[in-house]
């Protein structure tokens, strides 16, 4: 118990002190997540509206897939890429392994899967709600996406931080990817991994409670501002 | 003065049904009409609930497609607008709406809304503005769409039961702009089972029943010497089917 207690102490000690290994490995983890978040919004989003707004042969199997997804593994994802990236791969020749980039792509695989899926689902149920109106004032579908986006923003959002979650907490693929390099591809995740492997429990246990604060903040701003809007626009 | 003079300048084109019908799962939901609707007239569609009133407006309007026969507009395709039962708001603020419906078509952002304030004012509803327009009453709710559908400058408006859910004083409001569109030149195609509603709006009516037009002529004549069995029930308050 008083193991338990030092360690919890040691680690507020390193959060409090801006211990600069430590805030090297929390920018990286933001960096990887966050673009990977980013990128997987730009497609997913659009991807999601498409699904939403068009009837094809194959849509059904597409959205049983994207929706199986959602569960994949990241170790499954972090293989995958890893295999495209290894020397001998395919795409080995941009060397790529073992760089923070191939730890974005791993987890946009990861992302992209929740953020199309679960967008698909808002924009479906307001297209639903819209289509009318909007064919009526002579929007063709295309036309409609912006519009549909838009209105529908405020649970888009919460589509959104569920893709940032899963990219903040997995470590499966960043692991297998990114190799967890010091100084150069470790995240909080691996490096907790790490950490406590090694018996360091509490540098892994100041990065868990940062990355508790860190998920905690970013949802609460999300929180925030999504609740002023709907207060203002019902 | 100056609106209508732009809209009456050119003579709205003709809609011309040609054996429309529509077919749902087997089950006829509109027989064969044909059906033309010309100069700036306004037509009153009437018949008891499931009579195929709404379908043959969105298949006027286009939202849907007859699975038999043709529609037409004879020339060019006029502007037009829809007025739903249920009004379909975005989920933005009353003037917002009005600027998106004027940002479709076409209108320069820095006049938007200036334009937008312009027609919630003539419509008594610029206390409104700043309101969601989602949690606006229902009556405030339909009479905003007529606003969003004034703005577009339609041609020809169809109106799907527009008052059915409101109360006396949203019924005057909505009969108002009503007759405010069709002052400014706008062929108006609405659909009641109000006949009281349709003795005060109509110039001409089209009955309908069981998915069949039964009649199509002016109200006067509807309403002092129906043809059809049905009509002469509809009018007389039976319930007919």
């Amino acid at each position: 118990m008083t193991d338990d207690a030092n360690a919890f102490q040691t680690a507020l000690s390193l959060i409090l002190g801006l211990d600069p290994d430590l805030l090297g490995i929390v920018a990286l983890s933001l960096r990887v997540s966050l673009s990977a978040v980013l990128i997987a919004t730009l497609i997913g989003l659009p991807l999601g509206a498409a699904l939403a707004l068009w009837k094809f042969p194959g849509r059904g199997s597409l959205i049983v897939v994207l929706n199986a997804f959602m569960g994949l593994p990241p170790v499954v994802a972090g293989l995958t890429v890893y295999l495209l990236l290894s020397r001998a791969g395919p795409l080995g020749e941009l060397g790529l392994l073992f760089t923070p980039t191939a730890m974005v792509v791993a987890q946009v695989i990861l992302v992209l899967p929740i953020i199309a899926a679960l967008a698909r689902q808002q924009i479906e149920e307001l297209h639903g709600d819209y289509h009318e109106q909007l064919r009526s004032m002579g929007l063709s579908k295309q036309r409609m996406i912006p519009t549909l986006l838009w209105d529908a923003r405020f649970g888009l959002m919460t589509v959104i931080l569920a893709g940032f979650g899963r990219a903040s907490a997995e470590v499966g693929a960043v692991m297998i990817v990114g190799g967890n390099i010091e100084g150069v591809t470790r995240v909080m995740t691996t490096a907790i991994v790490l950490e406590t492997s090694k018996g360091d429990l509490p540098l892994a246990l100041g990065l868990g409670i940062l990355l508790l604060g860190l998920v905690a903040l970013v949802n609460a701003a999300a929180y925030l501002i999504g609740e002023s809007a709907r207060g203002r626009l019902g | 003065m100056n609106e209508m003079t732009r809209l009456a300048a050119t003579a709205i084109p003709t809609l011309s049904l040609q054996g429309v019908g529509f077919v749902h799962r087997g089950q006829t939901l509109l027989h064969p009409v044909d059906l033309r609707l010309e100069g700036c007239r306004r037509t009153l569609l009437m018949g008891p609930n499931g009579a195929g009133k709404s379908l043959l407006m969105r298949l006027a309007h286009g939202l849907l497609t007859p699975t038999q026969g043709q529609i037409r507009w004879e020339g060019r395709r006029p502007r037009q607008s829809m007025v739903f039962q249920r009004p379909v708001l975005l989920k933005r603020t009353a003037l917002a709406n009005l600027t998106y419906a004027l940002a479709v078509n076409g209108v320069p952002r820095a006049r938007r809304k200036s334009v937008a304030r312009e027609a919630l004012e003539r419509f008594g509803l610029a206390a409104l503005e700043k309101r969601p327009a989602r949690v606006l009453s229902g009556g405030e709710q339909q009479r905003l769409a007529l606003v969003r559908a004034w703005l577009t400058e339609p041609e020809m408006l169809f109106l799907d039961e527009p008052t059915s859910a409101l109360d006396p004083a949203a019924i005057k409001a909505v009969e108002d702009a009503v007759r405010d569109f069709h002052a400014r030149g706008t062929r108006i195609l609405m659909s009641t089972h109000d006949l009281y509603q349709a003795r005060r709006l109509a110039d001409d009516v089209v009955f309908l029943c069981g998915g069949r037009v039964l009649e199509y002529t002016s109200a006067a004549e509807f309403f002092t010497a129906p043809v059809t069995p049905q009509a002469r029930a509809f009018i007389r308050g039976e319930l007919v089917w």
